[in-house]
């Protein structure tokens, strides 16, 4: 039996194969569909955490009780996770435990292109690199087998162009015979007291090496011998464009990517005139070659900065006169003479985001800004993002802010955060700004979804990963129970009530909270989002001002004309009758009906 | 036998991932190797989309490289031009004619090139529109663009069209299924 899989869907496949009982994960683009997808197995207990470290302590909990345990990422979601990380390192496992890192080379939906291969050196764990959809799903099941073989976590590292392509996967049976969960106590090995740690970490050490001479004997690291010319060392997406533009090279695959199997390279650099590594990203695998002795080139000619691509690496071996490689131009552009209108990502019509912003606009506030779909704040027209670093961090960032600045300019600040994102580590942002009096205002965007990763429950949301009905945290108490004195509930689509609630917050000498109270428009739960009627412009009385185009709502078409002024229009399938433009209207153009 | 390169170009929430799982599920049907590849995460949120198609007998790269696409559709004539630098010289380009305004022209920010279909062919030699948006309304279902696309390049593609007819039944639900396998016909008549 073969299927199309992504190398996402593949490695949710693996994870029922190995006889996983526990997955764990926060959405994280391009790491988001594996849990959704693990949901079909209805044997895998699957759950949405509020942020990574918690997904990887539970993770750790199944796994110490002797489940297999998968937990999954997005590179920057490691940051979160790495203090557990580190520490499960000395500890090991009990059932197998493997955590999915995906990173996001070129930063397609990141905010940096960090190299997640340094954690696995950095925590002195295995990582594995699956290179398509067959060994996502292969190099899953391994991992496991790994981890219980040598009392470790195992990494398994994505990128973008991994997680997102699909690719033929034959299917297997899951594994039968994996023990019984049940509680083992042992205190010396799990319980990290210096003293315990004191002797886990030579243990660590030993593994690794143990890893490195293993790693030269297993299959995943295989030498493939062609021309003697040229050697190239490759893992992941980059052997495919290797294999594509350098057919008669030699390579070393490596599929464990850390430790590296420094018999095996030296076997291969051996047997070839010239070695090359060709690696995305940092120059992870050549550096430590490098430091055994061996020579080897890579970003000499190699970018570190953003994706590879077939052609980037043709015109790179091309330029260093590698035989059999020519060089391609990038065409881009040059067929099309005149530049093109851009077409990015913008937020949906009727998206309750978009009426904040404009007030904030308004009132010429000073955003601290958070991930999500409401980053898009940041682009014209609406423009009012000033920063925006990770998850959480627009509540710290504000409170720095007005420990500096000016009294008169500290009314400006406003941290801007969403629902998904204050409970994933914005609480303890929000505790810090009560207990140390900073007087920011903070807004939390309450769409009762995590949406930019595509609609995903969160603790806020009443539902679990898997659609059971739960418990729904009540943000508004709960920033009371923080010490907030002053917290308002306002609606996003009432543009007077939003700019009034912000300006009164903003010129209050103390923290303050508004909810912002609409649900994203994308929520298809009945009864969450509901479409109202369709808004039309009366021609006759439109007059030209172009007052509603400053909420950037895609239903809305500026008409030029020649020789005088144009008109708005408002397109009658995309608009969702949320109001917002109606309001911007002096001159009453914008209404209902006809 | 050579890799054959497809390029699908569009609109986020257009159907361009569905039509590129049609594709790579007929090439599998057919007994061929295949891999598609999009970027996804910001594409509902109406932003350009691209994806790529790859069949052959052994393929290893997921991506298409510029200057060697074998075939372009575009739903969209605007993405069609964004994108025809990926064709090989001598590569065919199949568009849909019906334009949608990208967030920057709706605005007012940006025009939306007026001689957009003259520069296409300019571009491309061996470039079609074709009215997309009106075959799928005729087949019952506007969103249906997708599959009238599949359907104007069944001829050219190296998979058999009783394949992809197979395959578009099995993935569509109950009802839709007519209006898909109606629309990859008005598609391939087009």
């Amino acid at each position: 039996m073969k299927e199309i899989l992504s190398g996402n869907e593949a490695i949710a496949r693996g994870a029922f194969e190995a006889g996983v009982k526990v997955a764990t994960a926060y959405p994280g683009t391009p790491s988001t569909e594996i849990l959704e997808n693990i949901t079909r197995y209805k044997e895998i207990d699957s759950s949405w955490a509020p942020n990574e470290k918690v997904a990887l302590e539970v993770g750790i909990g199944a796994s110490f009780g002797g489940a297999r345990a998968l937990v999954t990422m997005k590179h920057v979601g490691v940051n979160v996770a790495a203090d557990p990380l580190f520490t499960l390192s000395y500890t090991g496992v009990g059932g197998g435990l493997v955590l999915v890192t995906a990173d996001d080379p070129e930063m397609h939906s990141s905010q940096n292109e960090q190299d997640n291969r340094n954690y696995a050196k950095f925590a002195k764990v295995p990582m594995l690199e699956p290179a398509d959809s067959r060994e996502c799903k292969e190099f899953t099941r391994l991992a496991f087998e790994l981890s219980e073989r040598f009392d470790t976590p195992v990494l398994l590292r994505t990128t973008t162009r991994i997680s997102h392509s699909k690719s033929i996967v034959p299917l297997n049976d899951p594994v039968a015979g994996l023990p019984a969960p049940k509680l083992v106590r042992n205190a010396a090995k799990l319980v990290m007291l210096p003293g315990n740690a004191r002797v886990r970490h030579p243990l660590v050490e030993e593994r690794i090496s143990k890893l490195s001479a293993y790693g030269a004997t297993m299959d995943i690291n295989r030498m493939e011998l062609r021309g003697s010319e040229v050697g190239i060392i490759t893992s992941g997406v980059a052997y495919q464009y290797v294999r594509e533009v350098l057919p008669e090279a030699s390579t070393l695959k490596l599929g464990m990517v850390h430790p590296l199997p420094f018999d095996l390279i030296r076997e291969f650099a051996a047997r070839v005139q010239t070695l090359y590594v060709v690696e995305e990203l940092d120059p992870f695998i050549e550096e430590q070659v490098r430091a055994a002795g061996i020579e080897a080139i890579g970003k000499e000619i190699l970018p570190i900065c953003g994706e590879l691509t077939p052609g980037i690496i043709r015109n790179a071996f091309a330029k260093a006169s590698v035989v059999g490689a020519n060089l391609v131009f990038a065409q881009e552009g040059q067929s099309q003479g005149l530049p093109l209108p851009s077409r990015p990502p913008s937020m949906c019509p009727g998206c309750p985001h978009r009426g904040v912003f404009f007030a904030l606009n308004q009132l010429k506030a000073y955003v601290t800004g958070d991930i999500g779909c409401y980053t898009l704040g940041f682009m014209p027209p609406l423009s009012a993002m000033d920063t925006c670093i990770c998850m959480g961090a627009s509540i710290g960032n504000a409170t720095g802010v007005v420990k500096v600045v000016a009294a008169e300019e500290r009314k400006q600040v406003v941290a801007v955060i969403g629902d998904s994102t204050f409970l994933h580590t914005g609480v303890a942002g929000l505790m810090d700004m009560v207990w140390n009096n900073a007087p920011a205002t903070v807004v939390i965007l309450d769409n009762r979804i995590t949406a930019m990763t595509g609609r995903q429950e969160n603790p806020a949301s009443g539902f679990t990963l898997t659609d059971q009905p739960a418990y729904r945290v009540d943000i508004p108490e709960l920033c009371r129970v923080l010490g907030v004195r002053n917290v308002r509930t306002v609606d996003p689509y009432d543009l007077e009530a939003t700019r009034k609630a912000l300006e009164e917050e903003m010129n209050r000498p103390e923290p303050s909270v508004i909810v912002t109270d609409r649900p994203c428009v994308l929520v298809k739960r009945e009864g969450v989002f509901e479409k109202g009627p369709v808004l039309t412009v009366f021609a006759e009385k439109c007059s030209g001002c172009r007052a509603c185009l400053k909420i950037g709502c895609p239903a809305i078409v500026w008409e030029p004309a020649e020789g005088r002024k144009g008109k708005a229009v408002i397109d009658m399938l995309l608009c969702t009758g949320c109001d917002v433009c109606r309001q911007l209207c002096k001159a009453g153009a914008i209404g209902r009906g006809k | 036998m050579k890799v054959f390169n497809i390029v699908i170009a569009g609109v986020g929430g257009q159907g361009v991932l569905l039509a590129s799982r049609v594709l790579a599920e007929s090439a599998l049907a057919c007994g061929m190797d295949v891999k598609q590849n999009e970027v996804h995460g910001m594409a509902q949120r109406g932003g350009s989309v691209i994806s790529f198609v790859r069949i052959g007998e052994r393929v290893y790269s997921p991506v298409v490289m510029p200057g060697s696409a074998d075939i372009l559709i575009s739903f969209e004539p605007l993405e069609a031009l964004r994108y025809v630098h990926y064709l090989k010289p001598g590569g065919k380009l199949v568009y849909n004619r019906a334009t949608i305004n990208p967030s920057t022209v709706a605005s007012g920010m940006a025009t939306y090139p007026p001689d957009v279909e003259e520069r296409i062919g300019r571009a491309c030699r061996d470039a079609h529109g074709i009215d997309a948006l009106a075959i799928a309304k005729e087949a019952g279902n506007a969103k249906a663009v997708n599959m009238v696309m599949v359907g104007s390049v069944m001829k050219n593609l190296p998979i058999d069209a009783k394949v992809v007819e197979g395959v578009v039944r099995e993935i569509s639900r109950d009802k839709g299924a007519e209006v898909n396998l109606r629309a990859l016909k008005g598609g391939a008549a087009a």
